[in-house]
């Protein structure tokens, strides 16, 4: 805009163009041109603009309301009947599925193994993540073929974790016969059908599974931290582990709680992985079913669609419950530039 | 599916000064560092890869081997079983669907995203916000809290067994973490350039054809690939959409065919390797781009 000549051109085009305010602006003032076309825009009439919103977020609203919105809401509604799933539900029952639910001990039961998975989750991946990030994230040779491969697990879809798991885990399977061939045998172990200790490979898979997640967000998080900062602590002679104490985690802080969010969300969702390798049947007696298991096994396979439906809405209260006392209580500050950036 | 889709939320502003120039910069005197930390890395991207590494080099066994030795390498190697599995028409059908759902998917996804994203974060009007923020709350309805009712409802429009019947609640799902990752992307194009757009007589569509969409290119890609990916592994949703065999996908395929020939371990692990092929190959290779452009991106 300093450029005489430039802001010539850029008048003259202008008061050609169609904007019917823009010959009026005279070529003397640049300071103003900037807000003159925004000005002509708005000018050019609400109707049009509000065509252009309606067009363009149109076919994104309905659908999203169509096949998300509506659905949870049918879920919902559902809940209140019993309800085998054929014709329109008629026996209206009121709260009596969620009075049952709450006296339901196999529910009782899923719940805490969500609660377990969730909390174990957590436990496990979050200090393993920060420490391999801390670690991955000196200079060192292949990093983003580092990157790449860590990534693995988290890419592949979770019907090929778990047919490879369950292959790898039977009895007879690759895990025990290399446990008892580098002479550690008594560590053997009947991984996916021994009751007490199903829930353990569970955790263990999804960690494995997930961890390569948390370990990327990580880093993306410790590489935002400006170089200055470590230069300068560097500077005033503080050592490796003051400088990670003092500067690197309070600045990963919103990473790491943004990952905890997902974390959480997604421990208390767990389907794909138990489904496939354990089914609906097996994974209640090895004692690894989840809430959205529990969810289809009563609703699909069982025929109650009704109390199926108040399952997947006691569950979304939990995950929501859980949302909002998690963004009240550790994410306000974080969520703030997320959510108010895109009100703004 | 929904941690992919809100990680990668967070991508925009988190990795934009990640490698490219950093590396560039820090690492032309390349100095290898640590061992330890190399020894680590090692070990963790050990226990990363073993067991899909597993299932890979497990294709290349045969059955015997497999029962006598699950843990060992194959001796000989032999390429049958990803042979047959090459050339069974059930696996090319499967992945004909599979890429059929995926591209379509993503495409949706990426059209009504970059539609809505450019409204929410260049218009100025009343129910902007209202708009964003129903939005957002997406994240936290997962597809398999709603299952069954979506399932009445594209049983109501007459889509089961339809392709249509995944790709459209695909998209509709997808739509959240689209907004959200493309919403602070299209509003740091600085508005200098919708101005030029102006001036040069081009009204807001204009803008949006001519700059807004090559402009956002690194962010469509991103959102595309995750698009992709996520289509492309997921379970619930064909799992009660599709019922016939024709119409599987591949993750509905790799269930089917390892009941089908659970006898056939060695047959499965080469038709589940096959399977994870393509998700893998296209973030690999999309993986640095990913990063590159939302660093070379525009910014206000």
């Amino acid at each position: 805009m300093s450029n005489p000549l430039g802001t010539d051109t850029a008048t003259g085009r202008r008061s050609r163009g169609a904007s019917p305010v823009g010959g009026a602006a005279p070529a003397t003032a640049p300071a103003t041109a900037p807000a003159t076309p925004r000005a002509a825009v708005r000018r050019r009439g609400r109707g049009k603009t509000r065509l252009e919103i309606a067009v363009l977020s149109g076919p994104a609203i309905i659908m999203f309301l169509a096949f998300v919105v509506f659905p949870v809401a049918l879920a919902a509604y559902y809940g209140f009947y019993r309800w085998h799933g054929y014709g329109a539900p008629t026996d209206w029952v009121g709260l009596n599925n969620y009075r049952l639910i709450l006296t339901d001990h196999a529910f009782q039961q899923v719940l805490r193994h969500s609660f377990l998975i969730m909390v174990l989750s957590l436990l496990i991946q979050g200090p393993l993540a920060i420490a391999l990030a801390l670690l991955l994230n000196q200079r060192i040779r292949g990093r983003s073929l580092i990157r790449v491969l860590i990534f693995v697990p988290y890419v592949i879809s979770e019907v090929v974790v778990g047919t490879g798991w369950s292959l790898m885990l039977q009895s007879n399977g690759a895990l025990n016969d290399l446990l008892r061939s580098s002479g550690l045998g008594f560590l053997q172990a009947d991984w996916l059908s021994n009751p007490k200790l199903a829930i353990w490979t569970l955790i263990g898979i999804v960690s494995w599974k997930y961890i390569g997640f948390a370990v990327i967000l990580m880093l993306a998080g410790l590489q935002s931290i400006p170089d200055e900062l470590f230069e300068a602590a560097q500077i005033d002679g503080a050592s490796y582990w003051q400088i990670q104490r003092r500067i690197t985690l309070p600045l990963l802080g919103p990473t790491i709680r943004i990952w905890a969010f997902l974390s959480i969300i997604g421990s208390l969702q767990l389907f794909d992985l138990v489904y496939i390798i354990w089914g609906p049947y097996v994974s209640g007696t090895a004692g690894t079913s989840t809430m959205a298991i529990y969810m289809v096994a009563q609703g699909r396979n069982a025929g109650n669609y009704g109390y199926g439906n108040a399952i997947a809405v006691v569950m979304f209260l939990i995950s929501l419950v859980v949302a909002l006392l998690y963004q009240r209580f550790v994410l306000r500050r974080d969520l703030q530039g997320a959510v108010t950036e895109g009100v703004s | 599916m929904s941690a992919t889709a809100a990680g990668s939320w967070l991508s925009p502003t988190a990795e934009p000064n990640t490698p490219v120039d950093r590396s560039g910069r820090r690492d032309t005197p390349q100095k290898w560092g640590n061992p330890f930390t190399y020894f680590v890395a090692l070990l963790f991207i050990g226990v990363c890869v073993a067991p899909v590494l597993y299932i890979v080099v497990g294709g290349f066994r045969t059955n015997s081997q497999i029962t006598t030795n699950p843990a060992a390498l194959p001796h000989p190697w032999v390429a049958g079983n990803y042979a047959a599995v090459l050339r069974s028409t059930t696996f090319w059908g499967e992945f004909a669907n599979s890429v059929i759902v995926a591209l379509a998917s993503t495409a949706g996804i990426v059209v009504l995203g970059l539609m809505v994203s450019f409204v929410i974060a260049r218009y100025d009007f009343r129910l902007k916000g209202a708009m964003y923020s129903l939005f957002a709350a997406g994240l936290m309805f997962p597809m398999v809290i709603a299952i069954t009712p979506l399932y009445i409802v594209i049983k109501d429009l007459g889509l089961i067994d339809n392709l249509l019947g995944v790709i459209v609640p695909q998209i509709a799902f997808g739509l959240p973490m689209t907004v959200i990752i493309l919403v602070p992307f299209l509003r740091a194009i600085p508005n200098e350039i919708e101005e030029a757009t102006a001036i040069d007589g081009a009204s807001r569509l204009g803008f949006f054809f001519r700059m807004v969409i090559p402009l956002s290119l690194p962010g469509v890609v991103t959102v595309g690939i995750l698009a992709f990916v996520g289509s492309w592994n997921n379970y619930v949703l064909p799992l009660y959409v599709l019922n016939a065999q024709a119409n599987f996908t591949l993750p509905l395929g790799v269930q089917a065919f390892s009941s089908q020939y659970s006898t056939d371990t060695a047959k499965v692990l080469a038709f589940t390797s096959l399977a994870m092929l393509p998700a893998l190959v296209v973030f690999s290779v999309f993986e640095k781009r990913i990063v590159g452009g939302l660093t070379g991106a525009v910014k206000g």
